[in-house]
C-alpha cells in the first residue's frame, strides 16, 4: 500500500489535470486550483525541512571543525541575522515583533532587514551575475577555436551576428547598393537569428515537448517510478 | 395592384435588411469567460460605442469604432453571470441606443483545442502501442546517447581519483517535469555510485526537491545493498536564491574538486557560471536540459550534453526496461507525425490554404 498509494494518487491527479486542459466546465477548474493550493501548502511545510537541513549540515561542519568551517559559520550567522532582523522589526510595510524600528530607521534610512537586503544581498547577487560576462568570453573563445568544419561554421556565424548587432556592422556594409540589401551585416544577422536559429530552437522545443508527453504518460501510468525512489 | 404589392414587398425587405440589430451571445465551446457581441446598423452611423453595464459597477466602454457592422468578444468575464450591454450609434443629427444581454456558460469542451487533443491522442496511442509491443517481447533499436553512456566513465573516473560526484538537479521546483526527469536519472546514478562506493553530493535549491532527492538517493543505496554507505548529509538544501545557489555550488566545486559534475534539469542564467567553474576544476561534465537558450552554454563547456528530449529519455535508456524503451519508440512516431504535418503545412501555406495551421493553432472554434 505504501508504494502503490503514491502511484494511484499520481494517476488520478495526472488524469484530472490532463482532462482539465480540455474541459473548461466545473468542477475541473476548481479541482486543479485546489491541487495547486495543496502544492503551495506542502511546499510551505517543506521549507522547514530545508531550514533544518541547512542548520544541521552547517552546524555539523562547525562543531567538527571540518575543512573550511569558517564559511559555514559565516553562512549560519548571515542566516540567523536576517531571520532575527526580519522577525524583530519586519520588512518594508510589515511590522515585526518589536514594531517598525522607527529609531533605527531614522539612523539607517530604512528597516535593518531592508538595509542589509539592499546593501549586502543585492550587490553580492549582482556581482555573481556579472561574472557571466567573463565566463561568456572564455567559453566563446574555446567554442570559436577552429578544429573542424562545424566549429568553423560556428565561428563565421557568430562573427556575422556579433558585427551585425553592433554599429560597426552598419558602418562596414552601409555603402552596399539596395540590390545587395540582404548582405548588409545587420540584415544578415537578423536573417540568422530569425530563420536558422529559430528553426533549430523550435526543433529542440518540439522534441522536448514530445519527451514531456512520453515522460508524463510513463509517470501517470506508473511505468516510470524511479522518481519515487524505487523502480518496481 | 400587383405592382403595388411588389413595391411593398421590396420596401419590407429593404427595411428588414436595414434593421438595426445588436445581439449578445455566450461564446461557444469555451470556459464561460467570454460573450460574443454582434451588431449591424445603418451605414449612416458616424460612431458606434459599446458599453458593458454591470449592476454594481459604473458603465464601462468596451469599444469605440465607426463600423456599421461587426463583432467583438468580451473576455475575462465570470462564468454563469448575466451581463448587460448597450450599443450607442451616433448619426448626423440623431443617435440610437440598443441593448442586449447574455449569460456566460462554461462548456464541456474547448473546441479550439481539438487539434491539440487529436495530436496528443495520436502520440499517446503510439506510445501505449509500443509499450504493449515491448511487453509482448518485441525488441526495439534505440540509438546511442553518448551523454548517458558516459555516465559509467564519469563514475569510474571519480572512483579512480577517490573524488566525489556532484549532481545538480536543476534550479526548478518539483512541479517542473525536468526536475522529475532529473530525479529519475539521479536514481540510476546514485545506484551506480553506491556500487562503486563513490560519494555523491546533491545540493538542492528547493525543499520539496530536497525531500524527493533524499528519498531517491537512499532507495538507490538500498537497492545496491549499500545502505551503510549512504550519507544523508550529502543531499542537502543550499538556498532558494538563484545566484546564492550558484555561489554555493561553485564553492563546492572549487573546494572539493569533484571528479564528475552532472547538471540535469531546468537551468537559466546560471548555467554557464556553473559549467565554466566545473570546467576550470577539470571535472568530466555532463549536462542535460530542455531549456533551448541554455543548451549552447552547456554544449561549449561540458563533455556531454543531453539535448531536449534526451533528458526525458534518459531514465528509459538507463533502465533498459523494455516497456520504457517501447515508450521511446512512441516519441519517434510523434516526431514522424510532426515532420509530416510540417511538410503538409508548408505545402498548404504555399497553396494559400491555412486551414491546417488554424486547426492546429486552435483558431477554428
Amino acid at each position: 500500500m505504501k508504494s502503490s498509494a503514491p502511484l494511484i494518487f499520481a494517476f488520478i491527479v495526472g488524469i484530472i489535470v490532463l482532462l482539465s486542459e480540455f474541459i473548461p466546465h466545473s468542477p475541473f477548474n476548481e479541482i486543479v486550483s485546489t491541487l495547486e493550493g495543496w502544492f503551495m501548502i506542502i511546499s510551505g511545510f517543506a521549507i522547514l525541512l530545508g531550514q533544518i537541513s541547512l542548520i544541521r549540515m552547517n552546524t555539523h561542519k562547525i562543531v567538527h571543525k571540518l575543512d573550511n568551517w569558517q564559511y559555514h559559520l559565516a553562512g549560519l550567522i548571515s542566516f540567523g541575522l536576517m531571520l532575527a532582523l526580519g522577525l524583530l522589526w519586519g520588512m518594508q510595510e510589515t511590522p515585526g515583533i518589536l514594531g517598525d524600528a522607527t529609531g533605527i530607521q531614522a539612523w539607517l534610512g530604512q528597516k535593518p532587514f531592508d538595509y542589509l537586503f539592499e546593501n549586502a544581498y543585492l550587490p553580492l547577487s549582482a556581482t555573481l551575475f556579472s561574472l557571466l560576462a567573463f565566463f561568456i568570453a572564455s567559453a566563446a573563445y574555446r567554442a570559436f577555436i577552429i578544429r573542424g568544419l562545424e566549429s568553423n561554421l560556428l565561428m563565421i556565424t557568430a562573427i556575422i551576428v556579433i558585427i551585425g548587432r553592433t554599429s560597426i556592422g552598419t558602418m562596414l556594409t552601409g555603402w552596399l547598393p539596395e540590390s545587395l540589401h540582404f548582405w548588409h551585416f545587420p540584415n544578415l544577422a537578423d536573417f540568422i537569428m530569425e530563420f536558422p536559429n529559430t528553426a533549430a530552437q523550435r526543433a529542440i522545443l518540439i522534441s522536448a515537448g514530445l519527451g514531456i508527453v512520453g515522460s508524463s504518460l510513463r509517470i501517470i501510468l506508473g511505468i516510470e517510478r524511479s522518481y519515487l525512489g524505487g523502480d518496481k | 395592384m400587383r405592382k403595388t404589392l411588389l413595391s411593398l414587398l421590396f420596401l419590407i425587405l429593404i427595411g428588414l435588411l436595414m434593421a438595426n440589430t445588436f445581439s449578445a451571445k455566450d461564446s461557444p465551446w469555451d470556459n464561460g469567460k467570454s460573450i460574443d457581441l454582434v451588431w449591424e446598423i445603418s451605414p449612416m452611423a458616424i460612431k458606434v460605442e459599446i458599453c458593458r453595464q454591470d449592476a454594481d459597477e459604473p458603465k464601462r466602454v468596451l469599444l469605440t469604432c465607426s463600423d456599421p457592422s461587426g463583432s467583438f468578444r468580451d473576455n475575462e468575464l465570470e462564468p454563469n453571470n448575466e451581463y448587460h450591454y448597450q450599443l450607442k450609434a451616433y448619426f448626423q443629427d440623431d443617435d440610437l441606443t440598443l441593448s442586449a444581454s447574455a449569460q456566460t456558460r462554461a462548456q464541456w469542451f474547448y473546441m479550439g483545442k481539438l487539434g491539440f487533443l487529436l495530436l496528443l491522442l495520436l502520440v499517446c496511442g503510439a506510445i501505449l502501442y509500443y509499450i504493449q509491443a515491448a511487453r509482448h517481447g518485441k525488441e526495439f533499436f534505440i540509438r546511442r546517447i553518448a551523454g548517458l553512456d558516459s555516465m559509467e566513465e564519469a563514475i569510474g573516473r571519480a572512483t579512480e581519483k577517490g573524488k566525489p560526484i556532484l549532481y545538480v538537479p536543476g534550479i526548478s521546483d518539483l512541479d517542473d517535469i525536468q526536475t522529475i526527469a532529473s530525479l529519475t536519472i539521479l536514481s540510476h546514478l546514485a545506484e551506480r555510485a553506491a556500487e562503486y562506493d563513490t560519494e555523491i553530493i546533491v545540493p538542492c535549491r528547493f525543499s520539496m526537491v530536497l525531500s524527493a532527492a533524499k528519498e531517491v538517493v537512499r532507495e538507490a543505496y538500498l537497492k545496491a545493498g549499500r545502505l551503510d554507505a549512504y550519507k544523508p548529509d550529502n543531499v542537502f538544501y543550499l538556498t532558494d536564491d538563484q545566484f546564492g545557489f550558484v555561489a554555493g555550488i561553485d564553492g563546492i566545486m572549487l573546494r572539493r574538486k569533484p571528479a564528475a559534475n552532472f547538471f540535469m534539469g531546468s537551468f537559466y542564467a546560471e548555467s554557464l557560471i556553473l559549467a565554466e567553474t566545473g570546467f576550470a576544476t577539470g571535472a568530466i561534465q555532463t549536462a542535460g536540459t530542455a531549456q533551448a537558450h541554455q543548451l549552447p552554454f552547456f554544449v561549449v563547456t561540458c563533455d556531454y550534453t543531453l539535448i531536449g528530449e534526451e533528458l526525458f529519455a534518459a531514465s528509459a535508456y538507463l533502465s533498459k526496461d523494455p516497456q520504457q524503451l517501447g515508450s521511446l519508440k512512441g516519441h519517434d512516431f510523434g516526431k514522424l507525425v510532426i515532420i509530416l504535418l510540417i511538410i503538409l503545412g508548408v505545402i498548404l501555406e504555399i497553396l494559400e490554404t491555412s486551414n491546417l495551421k488554424e486547426f492546429i493553432a486552435g483558431a477554428i472554434s
